[in-house]
């Protein structure tokens, strides 16, 4: 067998559009003397064939003959006068190599058959540089420590990829004489993240069995109750004391967040927080789910593979609740570093935001678009607490039969896993991500990290939806956080299951029985087969070339027994497994934070804070984003991200028909701002809801049928001030969801976000509420947007301003918090709401915008420069409270509930009276003049700018 | 016969069956959904169809290049039966990862076997992956897909810059009518990104092949056959036609016309 070399370069007369990347990255780095980066794209083939064969393999299948040339064999340095570098990118053995295995499946329909094939990616640096400098180069731009080696000149080979079998070698960790001490000592070197109750509660039950565990045993408890699975800090017993107040609660989300959907009781929800997604009514015969997760430890190592598999997991969810749903769009929120900061500002250990930033967003769009579900709402927020540890919210709705809502899995049926294969990534994820990140996080966790192949997964949705139409499973679950240890574990809670781990078709060799159990490799699902059906199940998955593999069987004796070859490896109680995580008793605190409101000096004109508001980060045009993303894919598109005359202006939520015979649609929108909860956690959390709930009801969505999802992503909750904010943003997602009437469906936390640094100090995120909503909209030809229509309307201000520019965008530009947080009115805000979606439902409303970041002023200048026409306001008509005096309080200030209405002259009466008896007001009109002019209380013009110069401001920031 | 009938072929990766079968059907086809293995197992299969779709998608993840991979199997296993299919009289359409396919295959622009000679599709100018409206300007009366007017649809793709092998290639698109489309504004004007939105060479967006029945072109009309799906649908008239299902309805108005018996058409 012979080891074939193929390098593909471009033809020289044409763009190089990877090295040109890459050089516009070195010289960011500042390493100047680069002058030129060639790429080429490198095949390494274990073949043996003969060279004609190989000449054809380069010259029909691996590079393109128009724009490509090929070189078989290793090519050396250019000629010519530069000094050339050569830097070889290779994934480190057992990474998966999805183009390998297109390239192999190829040359096997050329008629040849590879024993292997490889790829990796060369780089020639002509110009000057160091040693240091090729090393800074290759880490920082080139190749990820974590998945990439980098082979450096043009003699050395690539590490083989060869792995050892793997031969059973059964290991047990002994418990039961261990002190608090050793028991610790274990949890901490076994990467258990179990803490000392924990371990004696599972040092009791070993003694109790009268024998020690098994690796496997501890590992499967340990994932099962981790944090990331098991919730237990928002389960747990809390002692809160707020203001000298004590407040007591058995089990903090039950008595908060899932009470007021308890409480509410809608008919309409049909499965909430026990299935893998929420699961309401979409129509009589369709349900619609909707889930948001997080995966921000993994995109702080590999933002690029993190964010990827962030998107590709929370897919997973929609197609594992009920017997399987059919996603139809994709949500993504995310939180950086602010993009500009400089290298020696970034902490050892962290990625530079910029990087975080550009891998996290082609993670997201290489595997969202290849799966081919429109990726319709998102949003990204900016603050140097985020850079080390960089938040990435991915989100899936998915559509499906209202009558297979539920699953029916029972003993008997096989256990059969379908989708990719199991390999060594992603071990201890879920235990992972469920501890504090430190500057060695690098290099100790680098196996936690998960490679996506959205192929695999999308080929294996294809079969599923026809295997779930067949009526060929009873049940479905993903493989997510704790791989097939988590999915067998839950659905065979209730009654046993037996699992023969050599069964499970693997990557490659060398997998132990516990790193088969608890890989997190991705695009893997479990179904549950009754016997009968296990023939047509494996025809319909080899169909399509998808791989369906039996590993064991649900019994009936509620115990999990693991098998390797024959011998036993694990005999747990499912009990103990899924019930035995200790109950927490834990303190929280809250105190009103001492904080005063900035003077700053009123001023003539606001145009330049306008203006700046416009560009800085979080209200900035994230086009350059958006436009990445298909957002269009499976033709449901109706209002899109990026709406308005010249299709670029910021829509508030979108809206997707999810059946093409349906005029019915499904509305979704995000809310959240970290900046409030500098000042109060809990007024943060009610104007997330209020947001998300207001951009839902400018697009015409209904307000009776909001169902909310609340993501927390916290800092460490054992320090009770930290717990006290969730605590405190908890109580706020009761009241929310009460006074809207808007049950929660579905929710997850991340906590433990926070970061030590080499010298100790610790950096936190802040508290970080994601509010995600989706309501229905009973016909999609009402769908209102934001951009304004037509000349000659009028403007009104539904809603009051209130002198609250307390964590406002314009406080914070000029480098103020302030104290005046905005404050939700819970009982006017929902009759703002209804009245609202009323007027819109009958077309009495021709533009709506909601204010939200950057206050009305920023609202305004939006709607206008979306659609290309003028404004003439006067902050007289604006309804507001009595202290609310200042200019620009009322121009910035981010009070909630209030929307900014466009009405044509012939519909004044009607929405006039619609609104009667609430804070509204016209504030003016729309002009053909491109300006958009705001006068002040006085009668003069404090804000007058045209409206390409706002435009300009706004789009210019992420022009990149 | 009676009945037009359309097959839209699926594979690893492809995505955008769904919507273009539904827009086929929009159109009068009766349209299957099919898996390529389904085609390699039974080459007789595409014999009951008048209209093949290639349909967009990341075919096997475009892996090596777009379309790459699903072109090497059509060569491979399907190149007799689908030029018996072209040589019957009957339609090809390959939208985005499909024209990516046909290119790739040497279906387009056709002309010297199934060989992938003188033109490609590669990476976007700007580097990066683009999902936003064009408009195009039709370029030939020959193809049966299109007609005379200008037409608003979205592109979303990666890897859609045309690219010929020397000057004589494109004279020779241009002068033996292969050209379809052109990227245009509003006006009809050619113009740099985003007017023509990844760098294709002439503003090509479209090729045909010597027959007229094989169109390929890089957007989607498949997107934009409910008015709800123009990007400002709500600023426009309540009555506007989409444009996108103009080229399903022209495939399947000349399948009646030329390969249906007319008494039953």
């Amino acid at each position: 067998m012979r080891q074939w070399r193929f390098e593909v370069f471009n033809r020289p007369n044409l763009p190089d559009v990877q090295g040109e990347s890459v050089l516009a990255d070195i010289h960011e780095l500042g390493i100047t003397s680069v002058q030129v980066v060639q790429s080429a794209r490198v095949f390494l083939i274990e073949a043996d064939f003969d060279q004609a064969f190989a000449d054809r393999v380069a010259r029909e299948l691996l590079a393109d003959p128009i724009c490509e040339q090929y070189h078989i064999g290793r090519s050396g340095p250019p000629a010519g006068l530069a000094k050339a570098t050569l830097i070889e990118v290779h994934l480190k053995s057992g990474v998966t190599d999805p183009v390998a295995e297109s390239v192999m499946a190829a040359i096997k329909d050329m008629g040849a058959t590879p024993a292997g094939v490889r790829t990796a990616r060369k780089y020639i640096l002509l110009g000057e540089i160091k040693s240091s400098q090729i090393e800074t180069i290759a880490r920082k731009i080139l190749a990820n420590d974590v998945i990439e080696d980098v082979v450096l000149g043009d003699q050395a080979e690539p590490p083989s990829p060869h792995l050892k079998p793997y031969e059973l070698n059964l290991v047990h960790w002994p418990i039961r004489d261990l002190d608090d001490a050793g028991l610790a000592a274990l949890s901490k070197e076994r990467d258990l993240f179990l803490n000392l109750v924990e371990m004696k509660t599972i040092q009791e039950y070993f003694r109790r069995l009268d024998r020690e565990p098994t690796d496997i045993e501890l590992e499967s408890i340990a994932q099962t109750w981790s944090e990331h699975c098991v919730h237990k800090t928002l389960k747990s017993q809390v002692d809160m004391t707020h203001e000298g107040e004590q407040i007591h609660f058995d089990n903090l989300l039950k008595e908060t967040v899932f009470k007021a959907t308890k409480q509410l009781d809608k008919p309409w929800c049909i499965s909430v927080f026990s299935d893998n997604a929420g699961v309401v009514e979409f129509d009589e015969q369709s349900a619609v789910c909707f889930k948001v997760e997080t995966h921000n430890h993994p995109s702080a190592l590999d933002p690029y593979g993190g964010a990827a598999t962030g998107i590709g997991g929370v897919i997973r969810d929609p197609m594992g609740t009920g017997m399987g749903a059919r996603p139809i769009a994709n949500t993504d929120i995310f939180c950086f570093g602010r993009p500009d900061k400089k290298l020696d500002e970034v902490p050892k250990g962290v990625l530079h935001p910029r990087r975080v930033m550009r891998g996290v967003v082609s993670g997201v769009r290489d595997y969202g678009n290849r799966m081919g579900i429109p990726t319709v709402n998102g949003a990204i927020y900016f603050d140097d607490r985020y850079m080390a540890n960089p938040l990435v919210y991915c989100g899936n709705v998915g559509v499906m039969d209202k009558t297979k809502a539920f699953k029916h899995q029972h003993s008997g049926d096989l256990i059969v896993v379908v989708g990719g294969r199991t390999g060594r990534d992603g071990i201890h994820g879920a235990t992972f991500s469920s501890g504090q990140m430190t500057h060695e996080h690098e290099t100790i966790f680098s196996h936690a990290v998960q490679i996506g192949n959205a192929i695999t997964e999308k080929k294996t949705l294809d079969v599923l939806l026809q295997a779930n139409e067949a009526g060929l499973y009873e049940a479905i679950t993903d493989c997510g956080a704790g791989g097939l240890s988590s999915a067998v574990g839950e659905m065979g809670e209730k009654f046993g299951a037996e699992v023969d781990l050599e069964k499970v078709p693997l990557k490659y060799t060398g997998l132990s029985y516990t790193e088969i159990w608890i890989s997190e490799a991705q695009e893997r699902m479990v179904i549950a087969v009754k016997p009968e059906k296990l023939e047509a199940v494996q025809k319909i998955f080899a169909s399509e070339n998808v791989e369906a593999t039996v590993i064991g069987r649900f019994t009936d004796d509620k115990k999990l027994h693991l098998r390797y070859n024959g011998q036993q490896v694990a005999e747990l109680d499912m009990e103990f497994l899924h019930d035995g995580v200790p109950k927490y008793s834990r303190q929280a605190s809250w105190k009103n934070l001492k904080l005063s409101e900035p003077r700053l000096a009123e001023k003539d004109n606001y145009n330049d804070d306008l203006l700046r508001l416009l560009s800085s980060y979080n209200i900035t045009s994230k086009e350059w984003v958006i436009r990445q993303y298909d957002h269009e894919v499976q033709g449901g598109s109706v209002v899109k991200p990026l709406v308005g005359a010249t299709n670029d202006g910021p829509s508030d939520a979108a809206v997707v028909q999810p059946k093409f015979t349906s005029t019915r649609g499904v509305a979704i929108s995000c809310g959240m701002n970290p900046l409030y909860g500098d000042i109060d956690p809990y007024w943060m959390a009610l104007a997330g809801i209020d947001e998300a709930v207001r951009n839902l009801i400018c697009v015409g969505g209904r307000v009776d049928r909001i169902a909310l999802l609340d993501n927390f992503c916290w800092a460490r909750c054992t320090d009770p001030e930290v717990l006290g904010s969730l605590v405190r943003a908890s109580q706020a997602c009761y009241d929310g969801a009460i006074a809207y009437q808007a049950p929660f469906i579905s929710g997850k936390d991340s906590l433990n976000n926070e970061f030590v640094c080499e010298d100790g100090s610790l950096i936190r995120i802040p508290p970080t509420l994601l509010i995600s909503a989706m309501s229905l909209v009973d016909n999609i030809d009402k769908c209102v947007t934001m951009d304004l229509k037509q000349a000659g309307n009028l403007l009104f201000v539904v809603g009051r301003t209130n002198n609250e520019l307390g964590g406002s965008h314009y406080y914070k530009e000029n480098g103020h918090t302030g104290a005046n947080v905005p404050k939700l009115d819970l009982k006017l805000a929902p009759q703002i709401a209804g009245r609202m979606a009323s007027a819109i439902a009958d077309g009495l409303v021709a533009g709506c915008h909601d204010c939200s970041e950057g206050g009305l002023a920023v609202a305004l200048a939006e709607m206008a420069f979306a659609g290309g026409l003028g404004v003439e306001a006067g902050l007289r008509g604006l309804p507001k409270s009595k202290d609310c005096s200042r200019t620009d309080a009322q121009l910035f200030s981010e009070s909630n509930s209030r929307y900014i209405v466009e009405v044509t002259p012939e519909n004044f009466d009607a929405f006039a009276k619609r609104m009667l008896n609430l804070p509204f007001g016209q504030i003016g009109t729309v002009t053909e003049t491109p300006r958009l002019v705001i006068k002040d209380e006085d009668g003069r013009s404090v804000v007058d700018a045209e409206i390409d110069v706002l435009k300009q401001a706004w789009q210019k920031t992420f022009d990149w | 016969m009676g009945q037009v009938r359309a097959i839209v072929l699926r594979a690893a990766g492809i995505n955008t069956d769904l919507e273009t079968q539904y827009a086929l059907e929009l159109a009068g086809a009766k349209t299957d959904r099919v898996h390529i293995n389904r085609l390699i197992e039974d080459k007789t299969l595409l014999d009951q169809y008048h209209i093949a779709i290639f349909p967009g998608g990341f075919s096997y993840g475009d892996d090596v290049a777009a379309g790459k991979i699903m072109a090497n199997q059509v060569v491979h296993h399907l190149a007799e039966p689908v030029r018996k299919f072209i040589d019957d009289g009957k339609l090809v359409l390959g939208i985005c990862n499909g024209f990516q396919v046909l290119v790739k295959a040497g279906i387009l622009p056709g002309g010297n076997g199934f060989r992938q000679e003188a033109v490609t599709i590669t990476n976007n100018d700007s580097g990066r992956y683009e999902d936003r409206w064009v408009y195009l300007e039709p370029q030939t009366d020959r193809c049966v897909f299109i007609e005379s007017r200008r037409i608003c649809v979205p592109i979303a793709h990666g890897e859609g810059k045309i690219v010929t092998k020397d000057d004589a290639a494109l004279q020779k698109l241009k002068s033996e009518g292969h050209v379809a489309f052109k990227y245009v504004d509003a006006d009809g004007n050619e113009g740099p990104f985003p007017v023509n939105p990844n760098g294709s060479i002439e503003s090509i967006a479209g090729l045909t092949d010597k027959t007229g029945r094989v169109l390929g072109l890089m957007p989607h009309p498949e997107r934009y056959i409910r008015r709800t799906q123009h990007p400002h649908w709500s600023r426009l008239a309540e009555d506007l036609a989409p444009d996108g299902i103009t080229i399903f309805n022209n495939a399947v108005k000349y399948v009646r016309e030329n390969l249906l018996s007319p008494c039953t058409a």
